[in-house]
């Protein structure tokens, strides 16, 4: 039970329902979901709930951009597998968030959002700061709300978390007309969720996990991927029993690097457009693929027709609407990844011979592993190595998207789930910096380290002063080439080199910006400088900005060109 | 392309309409029509959606989608159960004096029914299946339509389904 109830119960309230306002509602709703913190900036509709907060033990981050904010949360949800709490006020300032919103929604991370919203009686009239927050973001939460009546606000805000978190995770937005926070109202924080419209499946058919079980004692071939599904239901431990004791290789997609540590020799590598040569052609020569988690994204399947043709494909996934939707399925299976994965190992059953095909793989892992070739220039991918090489497993490494973004999925080994937190699904540039806040303040101790492009970085660097003000000792890697890579690379790859708007030949001095926002910032350009500068300060607990010079024509192979298949790939090693 | 009858129980809410044509509008599913009403409960309204698809994926993903919302508490694709379905429309005829009676010949065996008439037109009110309505609208034409305003379809099934019939279920596993 929060402050303000228990307050009142001390002096003289019977039972848990009270008169209090909207904004006290809210503050008791969020104590009572165990909330920490909450990131946001205010604005006039929302302002009785500061003044609400400012009572509360809540830790208030305030970002200098609703987007910091909202990738904030993303980080802090990610890491800690709890929701990120949100809020912004009504108009641009809900409107700010919607990148955030959609990014959440398409990596599957649970959110609980406020937005402020103008007075009822001028809702619809095109009043200051109004926007039909509502509608703008309808297609990318998994639910949202607006709130008419202020003793409504326990029950939607209860249900809120409980959609956000269970099931499938996403984003939730609360839309509060101004006077729905400052009126008073009979509360009652004792409610059970009630949505009979929402009862997301958790358990596993066992017909098909049968099917399943005797199809894997057939296949010669078999191939795990293993997605962002086996992290949100923590069954990461699960997994490695699964594919140790059934001798299945695994593939990891981006998002779900970690739930399978990477040092293992049943773990082929990342798939998809820039993943290893291993995991995609496993996935393109398998007899069975298993995806656990996973969702057959684009990048990951490249040219659906030509994707793991001839293998027969299961589909564990919590949300049903994934099954089938981009690769037709033979073996369905709704469920959480956790009760599946248990269900599976429960029968024995003896394993196939399976060494001709796992020595093949081996071979592709030994043969064709990723590689890069030392120029004149500090090389991005040795710098991603070094990193790897001077921090532990517990490290949590954030990203921007693009390059750097594919390096360090490449070259950092990543042994522990929800340690990478990067943008998958919207590939949202400017992630990387406020991800890494919300990271480092939902663990203070761990080392956080920023990977970012000075394109990315550049879009959202105003929340550099949220380390200083916080004491965050988060550490940014700037990877700059001077250009927007990956579309350069894309632009000497199918535009014949004609770099257009992708050069950025006017940068900021990176050291003294981050003197302005008062930490540390070095520049280096060369390996000898950089490994020096990593070895140094990555222990430390000290924020850090680190200029990388990196080679400014470095690519990042192997590659899948868009619109191919596995076999298609180019720049595998020779 | 597949024409589909689909039939959907939601929360009679602020904003379910839009949640649903919203989804439908962000995965390309081409809706041919759409009616919404109120149950025999209050806060409950059925909507019944006619779509044409081109496969088979492509109308489990939509009802798959549609169960997806939180506001959507059923989901049936109806199309091979025996079923009811009805739309209104309402057809304004050019008509005088001299072609009134012979469109009420059309009428009367369509059990439709004249319910305004002016001196230059007629309105006609008819109800049945999609089949029905396209039949009166073909034999009025020649006598020139001046407007149409279609309902679109409203359907539920049959009280009982024939033993034998080829149902097409839609389960989450």
């Amino acid at each position: 039970m929060g402050d303000i109830v228990k307050m009142r119960m001390k002096i003289g309230a019977q039972n848990a329902t009270a008169s209090m306002s909207g904004a006290e509602m809210l503050i008791e709703a969020l104590q009572n979901e165990n909330v920490e913190v909450l990131f946001g900036h205010p604005g006039g509709p929302v302002l009785s709930i500061y003044d609400a907060l400012s009572e509360t033990s809540i830790k208030q981050v305030l970002a200098k951009h609703e987007q910091g904010a909202i990738h904030a949360a993303e980080g802090y949800a990610k890491v800690t597998g709890k929701p990120g709490i949100v809020i912004s006020t009504s108009g641009p300032g809900a409107t700010n968030l919607v990148t955030g919103i959609a990014d959440a929604m398409m990596d599957s991370l649970p959110l609980v959002i406020f937005t402020g919203q103008v007075s009822r009686n001028v809702i619809g009239t095109d009043a200051f700061q109004e926007s039909d927050v509502i509608g703008i973001t309808m297609p990318i939460t998994k639910h949202n709300y607006q709130v008419q009546n202020v003793e409504e606000l326990p029950k939607v805000i209860k249900e809120a978390f409980h959609i956000a978190t269970t099931g499938r995770p996403g984003p939730v937005l609360i839309d509060i007309p101004k006077e729905v926070s400052i009126e008073k109202g009979e509360a009652d924080f004792d409610l059970e969720v009630n949505l009979p419209g929402y009862n997301p499946n958790k358990m596993p058919n066992i017909l098909q996990i049968k099917k399943l079980q005797d199809v894997m004692a057939a296949a010669k071939k078999p191939v795990l991927l293993a997605g962002a599904g086996v992290i949100h239901a923590n069954a990461s431990e699960l997994l490695f029993e699964f594919a140790k004791k059934n001798e299945i290789p695994v593939v990891n997609t981006l998002l779900g690097l970690g739930n399978f540590p990477a040092n293992n020799e049943l773990f082929l590598g990342m798939g998809g457009m820039h993943g290893s040569y291993a995991a995609n052609m496993a996935m393109y020569e398998c007899d069975l693929l298993i995806n656990i988690g996973a969702r057959f994204d684009d990048r990951l399947t490249g040219n659906v027709k030509l994707f793991a043709q001839n293998a027969q494909i299961a589909h564990i996934d919590i949300d049903p609407a994934e099954i089938g939707k981009i690769v037709s399925t033979q073996i369905p299976i709704v469920a959480d990844a956790k009760e599946a994965l248990q269900k599976l190992l429960e029968d024995d059953y003896n394993v196939p011979n399976r060494s001709e095909w796992l020595e093949r793989l081996a071979n592709y892992k030994t043969n064709y592993p990723y590689w890069f070739e030392q120029s004149e220039y500090l090389s991005p991918q040795r710098v991603i190595q070094m990193i790897d090489q001077y921090t532990d497993e517990k490290t949590i490494v954030t990203t921007d998207v693009g390059q750097h973004q594919m390096w360090a999925a490449q070259h950092y080994h990543f042994k522990k789930p929800n340690r990478l937190v990067t943008s998958g699904g919207l590939g949202t540039m400017g992630y990387g910096l406020p991800a890494a806040i919300g990271a480092q303040l939902a663990e203070p101790e761990t080392t956080v380290v920023a990977i970012v492009g000075d394109g990315g970085f550049q879009m959202t660097l105003q929340e550099l002063s949220l380390l200083k003000e916080l004491h965050l000792p988060v550490k940014i890697i700037v990877m700059n080439n001077g250009s927007l890579g990956m579309i350069r690379q894309w632009q000497d790859l199918l535009f014949d080199g004609r770099y257009s708007a992708s050069l950025l030949p006017v940068q900021p001095d990176y050291v003294k910006l981050a003197d302005a926002y008062g930490i540390r910032g070095v520049q280096v350009s060369t390996e000898e400088e950089a490994e020096k500068m990593l070895k140094e300060t990555l222990g430390d607990h000290e924020p850090i900005l680190i200029e990388c010079r990196i080679n400014p024509t470095e690519k990042v192979f192997p590659m899948i060109p868009p619109g191919k298949g596995a076999n298609e790939m180019i720049g595998v090693k020779p | 392309m597949k024409r589909r009858i689909i039939s959907v129980t939601v929360n009679n809410q602020n904003g379910v309409l839009n949640r649903i044509t919203g989804m439908f509008s962000k995965r390309h599913f081409n809706i041919e029509s759409i009616t919404v009403g109120q149950t025999e409960m209050k806060h409950i309204s059925k909507m019944t959606l006619v779509v044409n698809v081109e496969d088979e994926v492509k109308i489990e993903q939509l009802v798959k989608q549609l169960h997806k919302q939180i506001d959507v508490l059923k989901v049936s694709d109806i199309t091979d159960q025996a079923v009811v379905a009805r739309e209104l429309a309402l057809i304004k005829v050019l008509s005088n004096g001299q072609t009134r009676s012979e469109i009420g010949g059309i009428v009367d065996p369509f059990r439709a029914s004249v319910i305004d008439v002016s001196r230059d037109s007629i309105t006609v009110q008819v109800t049945g299946d999609s089949n029905k309505v396209e039949a009166i609208i073909d034999l009025l034409k020649p006598y020139g339509i001046k407007e149409i305003a279609r309902t679109g379809i409203t359907a539920f099934t049959r009280g009982s389904q024939k033993s034998v019939t080829d149902l097409k279920e839609y389960t989450a596993i």
